[in-house]
């Protein structure tokens, strides 16, 4: 029974080995078929019979603004949510808003897209569409609020589970030195659980820069490269080139390449942002334990 | 200072606050109200616009428009069991193996945990590009509920793996000590013991799966196919409910049942998250 167990346990290797070695050898050939420079930095996407174009910077250039966007959404919100649930927030009021963060959690992203479409993207073209002569509402902008509005949850829950592993004493120590309650919370908890919260953010951008579905369906999806200033109008992300063109695609031909290669530079990014959380989570368990250590038995 | 007593606790309180203070005070308070009012809104937004639409033709089983979503349902049920049926034994097997037989901290261990780890930070799409290279390219399964199902299995595995894990976590040494004392196995303690005292915290992290199941859209698009109808046999191609929804809501004509369906999905993944919570937290009392 020993090596059931012990082979089910390989399983999860043998997937992220199957992963890793069947994207890369389906994306990297095409990369380097259209040329890695071309590829990664080519300003035109025009996947035509006749000289086609696989240049994939419009779509990094989209996925970096609409994450960005949705970290500069939802991250001080996500924040200070989590401060208020940690540490603010009366027993009952705790007892509706952490189910209600656990069940946006599971909302499946369409849902979470059609909200986007119905609510978000005609509030945006009646704000500003006459104004700057926008087609439509979907735009930049819209996927960042929708992402924004998404990654919440992440944020929260990682920011909040951080918080509370802050030692009491330390906020009993400010406040016997005279701080108020806030003043002990935001100058002393917050700073102690800093890489934690750290770790929870690049967590909501894992989450962001991932997210397809929800994205495609208010992005807007042109692979025109956007400059910073242009976010009313809209963009396609890595995931959405992917999940747009993958439906009509003939199988074999270098557009299909394309798009295993763009998913290849995806993955990479996902690769890139996942270590950067895993050292800072045990960043912060090594000085939570170092902490810890001087007070003698912990039970 | 007496009248400081007099005002009890708060009055302290009230009485270090400067503006600082309440500049926090109302951004704390902001953010989680305001969080608590988005997922409101969302859901009740939904819900006024979707429910009058229900009808009983919204689940006709024959409907040659393609708006029933009886079909979708269906082969959404079908992909919950075979992807259950894959990815649970392997996820619990894993969790058992980590948690009962390695020694904690081995590097196997650290592997399997960091792979793991590695796997539940995949987008969703790029396992649809891995079940569509691998599973429907390299294996020949094709677009098919088989290729589906095989790929969501590897996306739930890291899920099952950490709920399982930290359920057998919870079994008190104790429970251990007694079996081996009264001279059972190593096997015999698992499947005896162990596994009956865990079952409601392995439960709800499987019933938490079902609800990423039920609701995933990017990692099946290419994998099973966009094809509305009942499935004929593990080869047959199909359309969840989730991608039900994401289909017509593309379509403009067909709004009022967008929202409709959309409100039956709401409504099963929000059943089955509270069915997952309130399993585990049975679990973690009774373990009390």
């Amino acid at each position: 029974m020993r090596f059931v167990f012990f082979f089910a346990a390989l399983t999860s290797v043998l997937a992220v080995a199957l992963i890793c070695v069947f994207l890369f050898a389906s994306g990297v050939p095409s990369m380097a078929e259209i040329g890695f420079l071309d590829f990664l930095l080519g300003a035109e996407w025009t996947p035509t019979n006749a000289e086609p174009r696989f240049g994939v910077l419009p779509m990094i250039l989209g996925s970096l603004y609409v994450t960005a966007g949705a970290i500069l959404l939802g991250v001080p919100i996500g924040i200070f949510a989590a401060v208020f649930m940690a540490r603010m927030c009366p027993k009952p009021l705790y007892r509706l808003i952490k189910p209600a963060v656990n069940l946006m959690a599971g909302i499946p992203s369409v849902i979470y897209g059609f909200f986007g479409m119905m609510v978000l993207v005609p509030l945006i073209f009646d704000l500003f569409g006459e104004r700057f002569g926008l087609p439509g509402g979907d735009s930049i902008l819209a996927a960042s609020v929708l992402l924004g509005i998404m990654i919440l949850p992440t944020v929260i829950n990682i920011a909040e589970t951080n918080l509370r592993a802050v030692p009491q004493e330390l906020y009993e120590g400010a406040v016997a030195l005279g701080a108020s309650h806030e003043r002990a919370v935001f100058k002393v908890i917050l700073p102690a659980a800093r890489s934690g919260v750290m770790a929870a953010v690049v967590l909501g951008i894992g989450r962001a820069v991932g997210e397809t579905m929800a994205v495609k369906m208010v992005a807007g999806n042109q692979t025109v490269l956007r400059l910073p200033h242009e976010f009313l109008k809209g963009a396609r992300t890595l995931t959405t080139n992917i999940v747009i063109e993958m439906g009509y695609v003939e199988q074999g031909s270098l557009h299909n390449g394309a798009l295993i290669a763009t998913g290849v530079v995806l993955f990479v990014f996902i690769l890139l942002v996942n270590s950067l959380f895993s050292v800072l989570n045990s960043d912060k368990e090594n000085r939570l334990r170092r902490r810890a250590a001087p007070k003698g038995a912990v039970s | 200072m007496t009248a400081a007593r007099k005002q009890g606790a708060l009055g302290k309180v009230l009485r270090r606050k400067k503006p600082a203070d309440w500049a926090r005070f109302l951004f704390t308070w902001g953010a989680g109200i305001a969080t608590l009012a988005i997922l409101l809104y969302l859901i009740v937004f939904i819900l006024i616009k979707g429910v009058p639409h229900i009808t009983p033709s919204l689940f006709a089983p024959r409907d040659p428009d393609g708006v029933s979503l009886f079909p979708a349902l269906v082969t959404t049920v079908l992909m919950v069991a075979l992807t259950l049926l894959v990815a649970a034994p392997l996820g619990v097997f894993t969790a058992i193996y980590m948690v009962e037989y390695a020694y904690r901290g081995s590097r196997l261990v650290r592997i399997i945990r960091m792979t793991a780890e590695t796997l539940s930070g995949i987008p969703s799409i790029v396992y649809g590009l891995f079940g569509y290279i691998f599973f429907a390219g390299f294996l020949g399964f094709g677009k098919s509920i088989l290729t589906g199902c095989l790929t969501l299995a590897i996306m739930i595995l890291p899920l099952i793996m950490r709920t399982t894990e930290e359920s057998l976590k919870a079994i008190p040494d104790a429970y251990r000590e007694g079996s081996f004392g009264l001279g059972a196995g190593r096997v015999r303690t698992v499947f005896r013991v162990i596994l009956p005292s865990a079952t409601p915290g392995i439960f709800a992290g499987v019933v938490l799966a079902v609800g990423r199941i039920v609701g995933e859209t990017a990692a099946l698009i290419f994998s099973i196919g966009d094809v509305l109808k009942l499935p004929d046999g593990l080869l047959s191609q199909g359309r969840t409910l989730a991608m039900h929804v994401l289909k017509l809501s593309g379509q403009g004509f067909h709004r009022n049942e967008a929202y409709a369906t959309a409100v039956i999905l709401l409504v099963l993944v929000v059943g089955i998250n509270m069915l997952s919570s309130k399993i585990e937290r049975g679990f973690l009392a009774k373990l009390k």
